[in-house]
């Protein structure tokens, strides 16, 4: 038996608290310069693309 | 038409936006982190497997920008209390036993391979073995790292104590008063 392991009451308190932490954060909103990004890049390709022509 | 991969990209931000989170502990640290990581996975989309897990793929092309930078800037001091507390004011510790902000502070204080790993397989779903890969480590690796994280939070946060349990979790909550109700 190691040191290093929980009690299994431990750990499944500990993960359901893990999820509600990442959930929480993944709930939160996107900041705009991320929201943008994907457009931007899109927009630099089909800019790009025209450019080589 | 075959499905251009990089419009999959955007189902992705939230989570990967959470990971650079848990793993800077710094909100706009964390962002640069994501931003830097679409950037890489856009131009390097040609290396993405179709029919693969692109959200692990995603996490790895994150994690390794992260320690690749931490190593650069060892000196810069993680914001511990900002974005990651951030929360603290609207959620009053009304939880008992397991406040989320306890939480929150101890899970901040855990080395950050530690860190990494529970969010990889305690809240994100990941396997063992995904962990492993996505990290470059052994199994075995991940599974020492995630007792160790677990062990320490459990340490920190007193839960190994005796005494009753306290539950936060609102679907055990849910199952403990309906197992209360049946037994009446």
């Amino acid at each position: 038996m190691s040191n290093d392991t929980p009690s299994e009451k431990a750990r499944l308190q500990i993960d359901a608290n893990l999820k509600r932490v990442f959930r929480e954060q993944e709930q939160a909103e996107l900041p705009d310069r991320l929201k943008d990004l994907l457009s931007k890049l899109k927009a630099q390709d089909t800019k790009g693309q025209d450019g080589n022509v | 038409m075959i499905a251009d991969p990089r419009d999959e990209l955007v189902n992705h931000l939230p989570a990967l936006r959470a990971f650079a989170i848990s793993l800077t502990r710094n909100g706009s640290t964390a962002d640069d982190m994501v931003q830097d990581t679409v950037v890489k996975a856009w131009t390097n989309i040609e290396k993405f497997e179709p029919g693969t897990n692109m959200r692990a793929w995603l996490f790895t092309i994150l994690r390794n920008t992260f320690y690749s930078s931490r190593r650069k800037a060892k000196r810069e001091v993680a914001d511990v209390d900002g974005i990651f507390t951030e929360n603290m004011a609207e959620k009053p510790a009304h939880d008992g036993h397991l406040q989320m902000t306890d939480f929150r502070t101890a899970f901040a204080k855990l080395p950050d391979e530690q860190r990494e790993t529970l969010i990889l397989v305690g809240a994100s779903g990941f396997s063992y073995e995904e962990a492993a890969a996505m990290c470059d480590v052994a199994v075995g690796t991940i599974k020492s790292r995630a007792n160790r994280g677990r062990k320490r939070l459990a340490e920190l946060m007193h839960l190994d104590a005796d005494g009753p349990v306290e539950l936060t979790d609102k679907v055990t909550i849910a199952v403990v008063a309906n197992n209360g109700n049946s037994a009446f």
